[in-house]
C-alpha cells in the first residue's frame, strides 16, 4: 500500500479567475508522471488535498468530471494561508496533490433517478464534476430528469458561466439559474434566493427523485423545508460537508462528527444519516 | 505456554547482549525530575523496572510527539523543488522492554486508526511491525489503575510478545509470540522455569487483580444512542472545572489525533505529524472563524464522547481506555474519566 500522505507532483497548467471579484480561480493541474493520474481516478464528488510546499494543504472539492481526462480541476476560494499562497502561484509551477479523498456522490444508487441539483456560491464544484458526468454521452441515459438550481450574489459571481449558459441552451437539462440581485438589464434568467426559485421550479420529490443539495449553511436552512414541502424524504436529500481536516484519510481526527469521519466516511451523506450524528459541521 | 527464568544476576548481561540485534527502549527516570518516561535506551543505560507509570504513555516509540514525515525544498534552481521526498527512516527491530499490559494492549486499540484496510500509515505500521514488547506484570497496582475493567488488566498479554514477572530474585518469562521468543534467545535467556511456574504466575495475577479498588462499567453505554448520550445534561457539569490545557490527550496511551504542519527554514522544510489535541480550539476551527466544537463543553464532550461511545460504535469493540489511570492522575482540576463513565452509563 503507498505511503497515503505523500502527494503527486503536479504542475498548473492553466489558472482562470472564476469570478469577477476574483476571490476565487480555477486551476487546471496535469500530473507529472502519466502514471499518477491513473491512480488518481475519481468519482464526482471526491476530494483531493492541494499540497504545497512550506505552506500546507488543503482540502478541495474536485471540479473537473471523471469523464475529463489528462488534467484535474479544482475552484478555489482564497480564504487562508494555502489558498491565499496558490492565487499567488502562477502556470507551470510545481506542486502536489494528494487524492482522490473521500466517498462520493452515490451513482450507482442515482442510476435510473430523476436529479435535481440545488448549489449555492462556492459550492458548485462538485456540483459542476457531477453535471458534467450525468451530460456525458455514455451516461445520459443512465439518469431521468435532470434539474439545476443555482445561485449566487450576482451574475458576476456563478462559476462556470460559459457552461451554464451551453447548459441553457440544452433539452435534456432543466437549467434554473438565479442571482440574489442584479443591475444588469440583459439579465435574463431568475432573480430570487435559492430556496424560492427552487419552491417554484424544481420537481416534486418521489420514489424516483433525489435531490443533491450543496450550498452555504444559510442556504441549505431554508431549502430543507422547502425540499419537504416539495415531498423528499431525507434519504432522498443528499449533502456534502466540510470541516478542518489535515490528512483527508480518517486518522488525524478533526473532522469527526459523532462516530463519521467528514473526510473517509463522508464528505457526502444523507440527511437522514446526518440526522442520525451531532452537527459539529 | 512456555516459561523461561531469568535470574537477576543475569538480567544486565543479557540486556546488553540484546543489544546487537534491537534498537532498546525502556522507562528511564527523566533527569532532575520525580517521574520516569519510555526513551530509547543508550548504551550501558538499563531500563527502570520500577517505574509502575511511566508520566507519558509508550505510545511514543511508534508515534513520536513529533515526526518528520518529508522534506522538501523550495529552491527553484533545484530540480527537485517543491517534490516531497519520503527520509531514510530505521526500522531495525526495537525491543521494548517493561511496556505495562495495559500499555501493551492500547498499541492494539491505537492500531485500529492507522492500519485500516484502505489505508495504512507507514510511519506507525513500520514502527510497530519492527518493535518486540517485553511487558512487564503489575504485581501491584497503582490507586488510579482500573485496568480489569477496560477488558485490559495488569497481566494482560494481549499485546505483549513475553510477560515478565516479578519473582524477586527473578523473573519469570513467559513467551507469548515468536517474536518474543527469538528475543528472549537473543539475550541468551534459555533456562526454562519448570514446573509450577504457571501456577505461580496466575497466583500474583490473582493477587494483583484484587488489589484494584476501583472500576467502570460501560454495558449501557452502548445500549444508548449517540444523540441520546451527544445531548445529554450532563457535561457542563462534566467539563466546568476543564481549562482545556489538553494535558489528558498527552499522557493517554489510546489518544491518536494528530496535526500535519510545514516547517520550512530558508529554502528547505519538513513536513511533520506532530500530537494534537481535541481540548484545542484550533482543533477544529474553519478558516472562517466558524468552529463546530466552539466551548470548552463540546471539546469535553468530543474527548468523552469518542473515547467511550464513537470508538465503541464505529469498530464494534470496547472502549477506546485501557484504565492505565494516567489522565486522573495528570489533570490539574481532577476530572476522572471513571466519574464521567458512570454519568454516561447512568
Amino acid at each position: 500500500m503507498q505511503n497515503p500522505y505523500l502527494p503527486y507532483p503536479v504542475r498548473i497548467d492553466d489558472i482562470e479567475i472564476a469570478t469577477e471579484d476574483k476571490s476565487l480561480k480555477t486551476f487546471k493541474f496535469v500530473f507529472l508522471n502519466k502514471e499518477d493520474e491513473e491512480k488518481f481516478s475519481y468519482k464526482a464528488g471526491q476530494f483531493g488535498e492541494l499540497s504545497v510546499p512550506g505552506k500546507g494543504e488543503i482540502p478541495i472539492g474536485i471540479a473537473s468530471s471523471p469523464v475529463e481526462k489528462g488534467f484535474v480541476m479544482f475552484t478555489v476560494n482564497k480564504a487562508g494561508v494555502v489558498t491565499t499562497h496558490l492565487h499567488n502561484m502562477k502556470v507551470g509551477d510545481v506542486m502536489g496533490i494528494r487524492g482522490p479523498l473521500g466517498n462520493w456522490y452515490p451513482w450507482e444508487q442515482l442510476e435510473g433517478k430523476n436529479i435535481l441539483i440545488v448549489g449555492g456560491g462556492f459550492a458548485f464544484t462538485t456540483l459542476r464534476s457531477s453535471i458534467v458526468y450525468m451530460l456525458d454521452p455514455a451516461n445520459r441515459s443512465k439518469f431521468g430528469t435532470i434539474d439545476v438550481v443555482y445561485g449566487a450574489r450576482n451574475p458576476g459571481m456563478l462559476l462556470y458561466k460559459n457552461e451554464l449558459i451551453e447548459w441553457e441552451k440544452r433539452d435534456d437539462i432543466n437549467m434554473h439559474i438565479t442571482v440574489d440581485g442584479t443591475t444588469d438589464p440583459d439579465w435574463k434568467y431568475n432573480v430570487g434566493f435559492v430556496p424560492p426559485v427552487t419552491e417554484a421550479k424544481a420537481p416534486k420529490g418521489d420514489e424516483n427523485t433525489y435531490a443533491i443539495v450543496c450550498g452555504p449553511p444559510i442556504m441549505i436552512k431554508f431549502t430543507q423545508p422547502v425540499l419537504e414541502k416539495l415531498g423528499y424524504t431525507h434519504d432522498k436529500i443528499i449533502m456534502s460537508l466540510e470541516n478542518r481536516m489535515k490528512c483527508g484519510f480518517g486518522m488525524c481526527g478533526r473532522c469527526g462528527i459523532g462516530k463519521e469521519l467528514v473526510c473517509k466516511d463522508g464528505p457526502v451523506f444523507t440527511l437522514d444519516q446526518l440526522n442520525r450524528t451531532p452537527r459539529e459541521y | 505456554m512456555k516459561v523461561i527464568k531469568i535470574d537477576k544476576k543475569h538480567w544486565a548481561g543479557g540486556i546488553e547482549k540484546s543489544r546487537s540485534a534491537y534498537r532498546l527502549f525502556g522507562p528511564v527516570m527523566v533527569e532532575n525530575k520525580d517521574f520516569s518516561d519510555f526513551e530509547e535506551l543508550n548504551a550501558g543505560e538499563m531500563p527502570d523496572m520500577t517505574a509502575t507509570d511511566t508520566r507519558t504513555s509508550p505510545k511514543s516509540i511508534c508515534f513520536p510527539p513529533e515526526e518528520v514525515m518529508m522534506e522538501y525544498s523550495t529552491d527553484e534552481t533545484r530540480d527537485d523543488c517543491n517534490l516531497m521526498r519520503v527520509p531514510v527512516k530505521d526500522y531495525s527491530p526495537r525491543a521494548v522492554i517493561g511496556i505495562r499490559p495495559y500499555d501493551a494492549a492500547a498499541y492494539l486499540i491505537v492500531k485500529k486508526n492507522f492500519d485500516t484496510p484502505e489505508y495504512r500509515d507507514p510511519y506507525w505500521c513500520d514502527a510497530y511491525a519492527a518493535c518486540t514488547f517485553i511487558g512487564l506484570a503489575v504485581n501491584e497496582p497503582s490507586r488510579l489503575d482500573f485496568s480489569t475493567s477496560t477488558n485490559s488488566g495488569p497481566f494482560d498479554e494481549s499485546g505483549l510478545d513475553v510477560l515478565l514477572v516479578d519473582m524477586g530474585g527473578h523473573y519469570f518469562a513467559k513467551v507469548i509470540t515468536e517474536k518474543g521468543a527469538a528475543y528472549l534467545k537473543a539475550a541468551g535467556w534459555e533456562e526454562a522455569a519448570g514446573d509450577g511456574a504457571e501456577q505461580q504466575i496466575e497466583e500474583l495475577k490473582v493477587k494483583a487483580e484484587r488489589m484494584i479498588q476501583t472500576t467502570i462499567s460501560f454495558d449501557r453505554i452502548k445500549e444508548k444512542s449517540i444523540m441520546e448520550l451527544h445531548g445529554a445534561d450532563f457535561w457542563d457539569d462534566a467539563a466546568f472545572a476543564c481549562i482545556n490545557c489538553g494535558t489528558c490527550t498527552y499522557v493517554c496511551p489510546t489518544c491518536w489525533c494528530f496535526d500535519i504542519q510545514d516547517e520550512t527554514k530558508g529554502k528547505s522544510g519538513v513536513r511533520i505529524k506532530a500530537w494534537d489535541s481535541c481540548m484545542y480550539p484550533l482543533f477544529t476551527i474553519h478558516t472562517t472563524g466558524h468552529n463546530p466544537r466552539e466551548t470548552k463543553v463540546h471539546r469535553v464532550r468530543q474527548r468523552f464522547m469518542h473515547k467511550l461511545k464513537y470508538y465503541m460504535d464505529k469498530y464494534e469493540d470496547g472502549i477506546m481506555c485501557v484504565g492505565c489511570g494516567r489522565c486522573v492522575r495528570s489533570c490539574p482540576v481532577n476530572i476522572d474519566i471513571r466519574r464521567v463513565c458512570q454519568s454516561m452509563n447512568g
